[in-house]
C-alpha cells in the first residue's frame, strides 16, 4: 500500500471503513508530512494536537455510516471554524477566533470529518497567485518558487502536497479553479446557491461558492455530496433536489453534447493552451461527446464587468472590518482617525485597492456608468450561456492562459495578474457550475487544466464528462517532495 | 378639503411668508424579532443582550427576512391608502459610525414596499388632506452613549437591526399645528393597525422633519434644511419655529441658505448645523446582494387587506352616521385606538337604553379629567368601561342624578366598584316619588311663602332658589328633572 | 476617465483608509491602468437591457417572527479590542 498521504479521499474512506487504517493512523501521516513541509506555507492556523485527540475519539466510537469517517481536512483560512482562529489571509483578523462555524465546514465535521488545519489564502480571497495573504507566500509545490494560484493556494499547494486528502476553497472569479488548473489537481465551483455562504467570509456576495478541491474528480463528488445543501440561514441558498454525486458518477457520457465557444480563443494565446484545449476536444470525442462549435459573444466583456462588481460589493462587504467589534483595532485620536488607521494598516495593498475601486464605482455620479452598466452587461452574459444551452449540455475551454509563473513575476502588475481569471470568470458572473482537472503540461511541465462548464444545478454532467475525461486523459502530477530536502 | 385659515406665516417688513414642511417619520415595527435576524426587539433590556451575531455583524453572517415584519409594512401601507407593489428591493446604505456593525444600513433607496397614499388630517378649519410619498422598510441602528464614560463612547447593539418603516410626506405641511395633527394621526393609525405602538418615550416613534420658506403665494420651493431625529411633538413644532424664523431673517438680510443637515438643541431650543458631512450623502446606493427582490402577489396583498380592522376614519364617520356622535366628539373618540374601543365597549354595555351624548360626556369630561390627572391612558382606566355603562344607565333610568353621579364616580376610582353597589350601600338613590318630592316641595312654599310670592310677581331668579332649597332638603338625592316640572307646576 | 489625486483623497475618506502622499499616488496610477481596461464596457450599447438583480433564481425567502437568538452578550464582546462587561468601548466621535 503507497504512503497513507498519497491516497485519496476514495481509497483512505475504503481504507477506514475496513479497519485497515485507522483514524488516528491517517492524522498523524498528515501531521508529520505537514511538519516537514513548513517550506510549503500552506497552513496559517494547525490544529493537530485537536486533530488527533479528535481521531482517537473516533477510533474508539467509530461511526462508519459516515460520508467522510474520520477523514482528517485542512480547509481554506476563509471559512469560519468554532474556536480555531480564522483570519481570510489578513492582518486585520490575525487574532479572530469565531464563536460559530460556517454551514459547509460544520456539514464535513457531521460526516465524521476532522478539522486539520486553516489553509492559507489570497488576503479575503482577492488575487490569483496568493501573494497577498499577510502570513506570506505559498510554494507550489511542483516547482520552488512557482505560485500555486489563488486565491486558494494554501489549499491547493496542501493538496498537491498531499498535506490534506481533500480541501475545500471559495471562488469568486476562479479561486478554485485556477489553483487547481496550476497545480496539476481537480477543482470544483458548484452553481451558485449549492453550498451555503454562511460563515463564509464575504468577498463578492453575488458571486462567492465555496467547492471541493481533490486528487481526482470522485473524490470532488465526494465531498460535494457533504458541502451542498439548503441553508436557511443564507437567503441566496436554493432548495433544489441534489444528486447522490459520487454514486451517479459515470464515464458514460456518449451523446451529450459539448459546445467549444469561439471567443475564448483570444488574442496572444500561448501556443501550449491552444495545444491542450485541441487535446482535449479529441479527448471529449473519444469519450463519446459530440462537439459543437458555439459562440458566447459577451466573453470579452466578462473581466471587465468582474472587476466592476466585485470589487464593488466587495467593499461594502469589507466595510464591517472596522476595529469597533473584533479583529484588529490601531489607535486613533477619535473614531474617524481610528477608522482610518485601523483599516490602513490592517489590510494589504491589493484589498486596499480593490476596495478603492469598489467605493469610487459606486459613488455618486459613478453609479450608472459603472455598477449598473457592468449588471446589465452581466446579464447579456448570462443570456450568452442560456442561448448556448439550447444547443449544448455543456462547454469545454482551458482553465487558465498559462501554466503557473513565478513568485513575484506578476505581483507588481494588477491589470495583468486579472487576466489570470479570463477563462473562469465568465462562470461566475452567469452563477453557472465549473471544474478544472490537470490535463497536460506546459514546455517546463508544469501543470495546465482544462474547465467544463455545465447548466445550472447540473453537476453531476460537469462531473461524468470530467470523470470520463480524466480516465483517458490519465494525468500524474509528479511530487517530488523538494521542499523537505 | 377647505380653506386653511390657522396658518402659521412669519411676517418680516413688507413680506408674507409661509413654511414649506415635510416629514421623514422613522416608526418601529411592532414585532418579536427583528428585521433580518431572530434576536428579541423587546425595549429596555440590559446593553447588548439582544444581539445576535448577525446584528453584531460578524464575518460570515447574512440576513434572512422577518415574513410578519413585511406584512405589518404593507398594512400600514394600506392604512394609508397607498399603493402596495408587488416588487421592491433592498439596498445597502454604505456609511461607517460606531452604532452601524456592518459599516452599512440595510433599506429600500429605488424601489420601496410602499408607494404613493395620503392622511386625512381633522383640523379645526377643516379637513386637509396630506400626501405620502411612500414607506420603506429599513433596520434600525445601535446606540451610541457619549456621557457616561469622558473620554469614550459606549456602543449598544440591542437596537441594531429592529425593524424601523420610514414614512416620507410629501411636502403638503404648512404649520406646527398641522405637524402635530400628522403625527398624532399616524400614531393613531398605526396603533388601529398594530404595526407600531407609536411610543415616543422609547423611540419608536421618531422623524426627521424638513422645512423650507417662500413668499406666500409662490409655488417655488426654497431650499430646505433637514432636522436630524426629533423626537417629540413639541420639540418639532419648536424646531420648526425656530428654523423657520432663521431662515426667514437670512432670506431678509440678502443671504443664501445652504442646504444643510441640523440638529436641534433641546436644551437651547435652537437648530444648529452638523458638522459637515458632505461625505456621508454619498450613500453610495446599491442592490443588496445577500438579499434577493422581495415579491408580494395580489393574493398576499389582499389576504392582509381583509384583516384590517376599522381604521380611524372609517370609524369617525360611523360614529357620526350610527351613534350621532357630533363630528367634534368622534374626532376625540377616534383619534387613540384604545380610546375608541374603550367608548364602543361602554356603548355596547348601555344596552338598549343607551344614551349617547351621556356617554361622550363622561368619557371626554369627567374619564379624561381624572386620566390628565393620573397621567395614565384610558387602558390604565381606574373605572372600567362596562362599569361606566352602568353608572350612565343609572343615570338615564333615573336612579340617581347627574350630581350624585359625580360622586359615586369619585367612589368608583377606589377599585372600580360597581355603581350599583355604592348605591345601595350609601342609599343615594335618588327620590323619584311625585308624591313624597310634592310633600317636600308643598313644605318649602309654604316655608317661603313671600319669596313665592316675588317669584309669581316676575322674580324669575328665584326659582333657582326653590330648586337649592329643594335639593338641601332632600340631601341631594331629589330627582332635579322632577322637582323642576313640579315646582313649575306649583308655583 | 482618468481619476486625480484630489479623487483618490477623496475616496480613500469614503472607504476609511488613511493615504499617505505616496500610497495615495501609487494608488492613482494603478486605479487609473484598472480603469483604462475597464472602460471597454462602453463599447457595449446596454440601453434595452435589465440588470442583473439576483443570479439565484428565487424570491426572497420568509422567516417565522420568532425569537431564536438568545442573549449571547460574552460571544458578542468576546472578540472585541475594547470593551467593559456591558458595551463595546470606542474613541468618541468629534461632532
Amino acid at each position: 500500500m503507497s504512503e497513507i498521504t498519497s491516497l485519496t479521499l476514495y481509497e483512505l474512506i475504503k481504507n477506514i471503513k475496513e479497519k485497515k487504517i485507522s483514524s488516528n493512523e491517517a492524522a498523524k501521516s498528515f501531521v508529520d508530512r505537514a511538519e516537514k513541509s513548513k517550506k510549503i506555507n500552506a497552513y496559517v492556523t494547525e490544529n493537530f494536537e485537536n486533530c488527533l485527540k479528535l481521531s482517537k475519539e473516533f477510533d474508539d466510537k467509530p461511526n462508519f455510516d459516515l460520508k467522510l469517517p474520520g477523514i482528517p481536512i485542512a480547509v481554506k483560512d476563509l471559512f469560519c471554524t468554532n474556536e480555531v482562529r480564522t483570519t481570510a489571509g489578513s492582518n486585520i483578523l490575525n487574532n479572530f477566533v469565531p464563536t460559530y462555524e460556517s454551514t459547509v465546514t460544520q456539514n464535513i465535521w457531521n460526516e465524521g470529518g476532522i478539522l486539520l488545519g486553516k489553509l492559507n489564502c489570497d488576503e479575503f480571497a482577492m488575487g490569483s497567485s496568493n501573494e497577498t495573504s499577510f502570513f506570506g507566500n505559498v510554494q507550489n509545490p511542483i516547482a520552488e518558487d512557482l505560485v500555486p494560484g489563488g486565491s486558494s493556494g494554501g489549499s491547493s499547494a496542501a493538496l498537491a502536497a498531499n498535506l490534506t486528502p481533500v480541501t475545500i476553497g471559495t471562488d469568486t472569479g476562479g479561486s478554485i479553479r485556477q489553483p487547481a488548473s496550476f497545480t496539476g489537481t481537480v477543482g470544483l465551483k458548484p452553481t451558485y446557491g449549492s453550498c451555503s455562504r454562511y460563515g463564509i467570509v464575504a468577498f463578492a456576495s453575488s458571486l462567492d461558492q465555496a467547492g471541493p478541491m481533490s486528487k481526482d474528480v470522485k473524490d470532488s463528488s465526494i465531498l460535494l455530496e457533504v458541502i451542498s445543501s439548503f441553508d436557511k440561514k443564507d437567503s441566496t441558498s436554493i432548495d433544489f433536489k441534489r444528486n447522490n454525486y459520487s454514486s451517479e458518477l459515470t464515464r458514460n457520457i456518449k451523446g451529450l453534447k459539448i459546445g467549444i465557444p469561439k471567443e475564448y480563443r483570444v488574442d496572444g494565446m500561448p501556443d501550449e493552451i491552444e495545444k491542450l484545449w485541441k487535446k482535449g476536444i479529441e479527448y471529449a470525442k473519444d469519450c463519446g461527446a459530440e462537439i459543437i462549435d458555439i459562440s458566447l459573444p459577451h466573453t470579452s466583456y466578462a473581466l471587465p464587468t468582474y472587476y466592476i462588481v466585485a470589487p464593488a460589493e466587495a467593499s461594502s462587504n469589507l466595510a464591517r472590518y472596522d476595529g469597533v467589534k473584533y479583529g484588529l483595532r490601531s489607535s486613533g485620536k477619535n473614531l474617524i482617525d481610528m477608522y482610518e488607521k485601523t483599516r490602513s494598516e490592517g489590510f494589504g495593498e491589493e484589498v486596499k485597492r480593490r476596495v478603492m475601486i469598489g467605493t469610487y464605482v459606486l459613488s455618486s455620479g459613478y453609479y450608472d456608468a459603472y455598477y449598473l452598466k457592468a449588471q446589465k452587461v452581466r446579464q447579456l452574459i448570462k443570456q450568452d450561456f442560456d442561448q448556448a444551452y439550447n444547443k449544448v449540455d455543456a462547454i469545454l475551454t482551458p482553465s487558465t492562459p498559462s501554466s503557473a509563473f513565478k513568485i513575484g513575476e506578476k505581483s507588481n502588475d494588477p491589470v495583468s495578474m486579472y487576466l489570470n481569471d479570463i477563462f473562469t470568470v465568465p462562470v461566475n458572473l452567469a452563477g453557472l457550475p465549473g471544474i478544472s482537472i490537470p490535463a497536460g503540461v506546459d514546455k517546463n511541465n508544469y501543470p495546465l487544466g482544462l474547465q467544463i462548464i455545465g447548466k445550472p444545478f447540473d453537476e453531476q454532467t460537469v462531473l461524468n464528462i470530467a470523470y470520463s475525461m480524466e480516465e483517458k486523459i490519465n494525468y500524474k502530477n509528479n511530487i517530488t517532495d523538494w521542499w523537505m530536502k | 378639503m377647505s380653506k386653511n385659515n390657522s396658518e402659521y406665516l412669519i411676517e418680516r417688513n413688507d413680506n408674507v411668508y409661509e413654511v414649506v414642511i415635510g416629514l421623514e417619520v422613522h416608526a418601529q415595527v411592532t414585532s418579536n424579532s427583528k428585521l433580518f435576524s431572530s434576536s428579541s426587539t423587546k425595549f429596555g433590556a440590559e446593553p447588548n443582550t439582544q444581539v445576535s451575531l448577525v446584528d453584531a455583524a460578524f464575518p460570515g453572517m447574512l440576513p434572512v427576512i422577518n415574513e410578519f415584519c413585511v406584512k405589518q409594512a404593507i398594512k400600514t401601507g394600506i392604512g394609508l391608502r397607498a399603493k402596495i407593489n408587488n416588487k421592491s428591493v433592498f439596498d445597502r446604505k454604505n456609511y461607517f459610525y460606531a452604532d452601524l456593525p456592518q459599516g452599512y444600513q440595510i433599506s429600500q433607496y429605488k424601489y420601496p414596499i410602499v408607494g404613493e397614499g395620503n392622511v386625512i388630517l381633522d383640523m379645526p378649519e377643516g379637513q386637509k388632506q396630506v400626501g405620502i410619498e411612500r414607506l420603506h422598510l429599513e433596520q434600525d441602528a445601535g446606540k451610541s452613549i457619549h456621557d457616561i464614560d469622558p473620554s469614550n463612547t459606549l456602543v449598544d447593539l440591542n437596537r441594531s437591526g429592529v425593524a424601523l418603516m420610514e414614512i416620507v410626506s410629501k411636502p403638503d405641511l404648512r404649520s406646527p399645528d398641522e405637524v402635530n395633527a400628522y403625527i398624532k394621526k399616524l400614531r393613531s393609525i398605526m396603533r388601529y393597525l398594530g404595526t407600531c405602538d407609536g411610543n415616543m418615550q422609547e423611540g419608536s416613534l421618531r422623524a426627521d422633519v424638513n422645512v423650507s420658506v417662500r413668499i406666500k403665494g409662490s409655488t417655488d420651493l426654497g431650499t430646505r434644511c433637514e432636522i436630524k431625529n426629533v423626537n417629540s411633538i413639541k420639540f418639532m413644532q419648536m424646531a420648526i419655529i425656530y428654523e423657520a424664523n432663521r431662515q426667514v431673517d437670512l432670506i431678509e438680510e440678502g443671504q443664501e441658505i445652504d442646504q444643510e443637515t441640523r440638529l436641534f438643541d433641546t436644551k437651547k431650543n435652537e437648530t444648529r448645523s452638523m458638522r459637515s458631512k458632505e461625505d456621508a450623502h454619498d450613500y453610495r446606493y446599491f442592490p443588496d446582494p445577500d438579499l434577493l427582490p422581495l415579491e408580494v402577489t395580489d393574493e398576499f396583498i389582499d389576504k392582509l387587506k381583509s384583516e384590517i380592522p376599522e381604521l380611524p376614519d372609517d370609524k369617525k364617520k360611523r360614529f357620526i352616521d350610527e351613534f350621532k356622535v357630533s363630528p367634534y366628539d368622534a374626532t376625540i373618540l377616534v383619534s387613540d385606538i384604545d380610546t375608541a374601543k374603550y367608548f364602543e365597549e361602554v356603548v355596547a354595555k348601555m344596552g338598549k337604553n343607551r344614551d349617547m351624548k351621556l356617554a361622550v360626556n363622561w368619557i371626554t369630561g369627567e374619564l379624561f379629567a381624572v386620566l390628565n390627572e393620573k397621567n395614565i391612558e384610558i387602558a390604565q382606566s381606574p373605572i372600567s368601561a362596562k362599569n361606566l355603562a352602568k353608572l350612565i344607565n343609572l343615570i338615564k333610568n333615573g336612579t340617581i342624578s347627574g350630581k350624585i353621579a359625580k360622586t359615586i364616580f369619585e367612589l368608583m376610582l377606589d377599585g372600580d366598584i360597581d355603581p350599583q353597589i355604592i348605591v345601595e350601600e350609601k342609599g343615594l338613590k335618588q327620590e323619584s316619588d311625585p308624591k313624597a318630592l310634592e310633600a317636600l316641595i308643598d313644605k318649602i312654599i309654604n316655608d317661603n311663602r313671600e319669596k313665592a310670592i316675588e317669584y309669581k310677581q316676575g322674580k324669575e331668579k328665584l326659582f333657582g332658589f326653590f330648586v337649592g332649597q329643594a335639593m338641601k332638603a332632600s340631601g341631594g338625592k331629589a330627582n332635579p328633572q322632577l322637582i323642576n316640572e313640579i315646582l313649575k307646576k306649583k308655583l | 476617465m482618468t481619476i486625480d489625486l484630489k479623487t483618490v483623497k477623496h475616496i480613500s475618506k469614503l472607504a476609511r483608509i488613511s493615504l499617505d502622499e505616496k500610497k495615495a499616488e501609487k494608488l492613482a496610477t494603478d486605479m487609473n491602468s484598472i480603469f483604462e481596461f475597464i472602460e471597454k464596457l462602453n463599447e457595449l450599447n446596454t440601453d434595452n437591457v435589465e440588470p442583473l438583480t439576483s443570479i439565484a433564481e428565487t424570491t426572497l425567502r420568509f422567516r417565522d417572527d420568532k425569537i431564536t437568538s438568545e442573549n449571547i452578550r460574552e460571544k458578542i464582546l468576546k472578540n472585541s479590542p475594547e470593551k467593559n462587561d456591558d458595551f463595546f468601548v470606542v474613541p468618541k466621535v468629534v461632532e
